[in-house]
């Protein structure tokens, strides 16, 4: 039976999950206050009921309820019925440009975050720090997971373009004590901030050819030492800098990053790295990885390809920092120490090693299992460690490591219209 | 050259704390290629058990059971914390890093951090944020040798770490025990295969750099008496760039490059304001690795045969 239901389950495809995701959040946002009040919840559970739960042992069987009656059950009953439906029409969009098809997915994914966030400021800004978390666990991915080394510069990477970015924006657009009145019109803002990312991101592969070119003569713990020392001359440099206020942080940066802005960006870091690492120059890259011997003797230029690997990741860490610098509207270069380190670390071994599913998998549930835990305040780090250590003895190389995202095989419809599966 | 002499002693102070927490990342090194990053905590560790079993001591003492002098207690606290805190560094080798021997190297770093993460917040929940004070157990002589002052603390913490070095390195050199690792360091794979254990001694390195690192925490703790969870982050991190710098493996190495980490960071304090410190030092740290990216007794790497 359980088989059975598993199949009928794999028929799903992926718009018919998009669907019933819609119909939750939906529910979510039109019953979901009267439902709370009606189950004895104070107001709707932020974040699946987890926080309520870990506050309020009282509240278990409402919250449990709540995420039952809101989510799983709409979700479940509203894929799962609607099987041959959704196939047709996962088939008609199969059938169209692929661009075309990739842009109704994604607004549709866009339109379930963007009801879901929309009901609390807390679950928006939750939001957008793990689509940022995405981004630079993906970037990490490329050089831990893809090219094999063990670099801890990443925080420093994410340091460097929140700071460009940051005095792009507080200096040329925004009235500010510190840089003067705002120097470009105000209104401009939103058209210049993607130039400001860019720039971070550029800033930050530039930073990153201190750790490259050493990269060309040793792998392995001395290129991590390497990076290492890099992440904390930036932090010290940082610290020293007094343009940029030092160890008291940089504020006031504009409100610019929002949902949307944070959600087009991650689109087009995994767009960009997922296609990264599936060209030549991605292949060469897990080349070099598993014998950089045999990669040079078949004509890899294992130079490049190092060079191009740090410089392309860092560039996407200087992009998540600025978005980073852009949520917080706040950062100080102790944000980006050991423990921000330690933090994207668990995040990208969690996931998976070369993997793009994996990246997000593990963003996403370190990020949202951080916020869930944080009603156990110390525990939480108690909790997660823990977590991760299972993964580590039980799935060394992550939960999803060594998969290709294929776009063509994920939009593809389950089932055939005349019923073959 | 009063003030060179002053801070010489201040960096051989400094130092000797980075070479005895290096000496322990480079012995766990020698034998299973992986770095113990769990190190750095496990330092704040010995500390703390090295403050509880002090204050117990002197608790012993002053009620009259068994009269001891404060250096007496101060041995005995060195000695008894070692012996515990080696248990620390067996366990966190049985739980992180024995089930992921045939892993890959970057999993079992994962292990490391993260059982550094729960030591801080374990010890967080169970003694709560407050800072602890080390006991001081011997009074503070202070010499004033030709301007230049030292105190008995600075020659002691010294002393103690060189003797520790040099009998660490006769052990290496010298005993079955030692030349078990040394075989083992050059070879990992076959050298179990002649009969040599290697759970046995991959456990015997953790208890001997745990016993070390709460040496260090113990000496810490005298010199500067303020403990707290999260002391051996950033002591351990830059430790551990000293045991690379040193060459992976080398006990001399190690604590060579312990030392010239604490020179470097103090003399860059002196002659320059001592924000750019950090700065300085690793920018300093950066070029040596660039030029000799294998450190000072480390073999090279090569991607081209070499024929």
């Amino acid at each position: 039976m359980l088989r059975n239901i598993r199949a009928s389950f794999s028929q799903i495809p992926l718009i018919g999950w998009l669907l019933g995701a819609l119909t939750a959040v939906a529910l979510d946002l039109y019953v979901g206050t009267s439902l709370a009040l009606t189950l004895g919840l104070p107001k709707i559970p932020v974040l699946f009921g987890f926080v309520i739960m870990l506050k309020k042992p009282v509240m278990i069987p409402g919250a449990i309820l709540y995420v039952l009656l809101i989510y799983v059950l709409p979700a479940v009953v509203i894929t799962w019925s609607t099987i041959p439906l959704t196939n047709r029409l996962a088939a008609t969009l199969f059938r169209l440009p692929m661009v075309i098809a990739v842009a109704i997915y994604l607004a549709l994914l866009y339109a379930i975050l963007h009801l879901w966030a929309g009901l609390s400021a807390y679950r928006d800004l939750v939001l957008r720090l793990t689509l940022i978390a995405i981004i630079i666990t993906l970037s990490l991915n490329v050089i831990n997971g893809y090219m094999g080394e063990f670099s801890c510069s990443h925080p420093g990477f994410m340091a460097l373009g929140a700071y460009c970015a940051s005095v792009f924006t507080v200096g040329l657009l925004v009235n500010d004590r510190l840089f003067g009145a705002a120097f470009l019109p105000p209104a401009l803002g939103p058209f210049l901030f993607p130039i400001a990312l860019i720039m971070g991101g550029l800033v930050a592969s530039l930073g990153a050819l201190i750790v490259a070119i050493p990269s060309f003569r040793t792998r392995g713990d001395y290129l991590a030492i390497i990076s290492l020392a890099f992440l904390f001359i930036v932090k010290s440099l940082l610290e020293n800098l007094e343009f940029v206020r030092g160890p008291r942080g940089l504020s006031g940066q504009p409100d610019w990053a929002g949902l949307p802005t944070v959600f087009l960006w991650t689109v087009i870091c995994i767009w960009s790295i997922n296609n990264f690492v599936r060209s030549t120059i991605g292949k060469a890259l897990n080349a070099v990885r598993d014998n950089e011997m045999a990669a040079n003797a078949m004509t890899v230029n294992t130079r490049r390809t190092k060079m191009v690997a740090f410089l392309f990741a860092a560039f996407w860490a200087g992009v998540g920092g600025g978005l980073f610098a852009h949520v917080l509207r706040y950062v100080n270069p102790s944000t980006f120490g050991i423990q921000k380190l330690a933090e994207i670390l668990a995040m990208v071994y969690f996931g998976g090693l070369n993997s793009v599913y994996g990246s997000i998998v593990g963003a996403v549930s370190i990020s949202l299992l951080g916020e869930a835990l944080r009603p156990l305040e110390i525990f939480k780090w108690i909790i997660i460690p823990l977590l991760l250590i299972l993964v580590m003895i039980y799935r060394p190389t992550g939960l999803i490591a060594f998969k290709e995202l294929d776009v063509t095989n994920l939009l593809q419809p389950k089932r055939n219209p005349g019923g073959k599966a | 050259m009063v003030l060179f002499f002053q801070n010489f002693i201040n960096a051989l102070q400094w130092g000797s704390f980075y070479a005895l927490i290096a000496l322990g990342y480079s012995m766990v090194y020698s034998i299973l290629m992986l770095f113990n990053f769990a190190h750095g905590d496990i330092f704040m560790v010995g500390s703390y058990i090295g403050f509880g079993i002090s204050v117990a001591l002197i608790a012993v003492a002053s009620s009259g059971i068994l009269a001891m002098p404060n250096w007496l207690i101060l041995v005995l606290t060195i000695l008894i914390s070692m012996f515990l805190t080696s248990f620390v560094g067996i366990i966190v080798e049985r739980v992180g890093y024995r089930p992921l021997r045939n892993a890959p190297r970057a999993s079992a770093a994962i292990t490391g951090l993260m059982i550094g993460i729960i030591l801080e917040t374990g010890n967080l929940a169970l003694l709560g944020a407050r800072r602890v004070s080390f006991p001081s157990l011997i009074e503070t002589v202070t010499y004033n040798v030709g301007g230049v002052f030292v105190t008995n603390k600075k020659i002691m913490i010294v002393l103690v770490s060189l003797l520790l070095t040099l009998a660490l390195h006769q052990f290496v050199r010298r005993t079955k025990w030692g030349m078990a690792m040394r075989a083992m360091a050059f070879d990992f794979a076959v050298v179990p295969l002649m009969g040599v254990p290697l759970n046995t001694m991959a456990a015997l390195t953790f208890a001997i750099g745990s016993a070390l690192a709460a040496v260090a925490g113990i000496l810490f703790g005298v010199a500067y008496p303020v403990l707290d969870p999260y002391m051996g982050i950033l002591i351990g991190w830059k430790a551990f760039v000293a045991a690379i710098l040193g060459g992976r493996g080398s006990v001399l190495g190690a604590t060579l490059a312990g030392f010239l980490l604490g020179f470097t960071e103090i003399f860059v304090a002196t002659i320059f304001p001592s924000t750019l410190r950090d700065l300085i030092a690793y920018s300093i740290i950066l070029l040596i690795l660039t030029f000799r990216p294998h450190g000072f007794f480390g073999e090279p790497y090569s991607a081209r045969l070499r024929l």
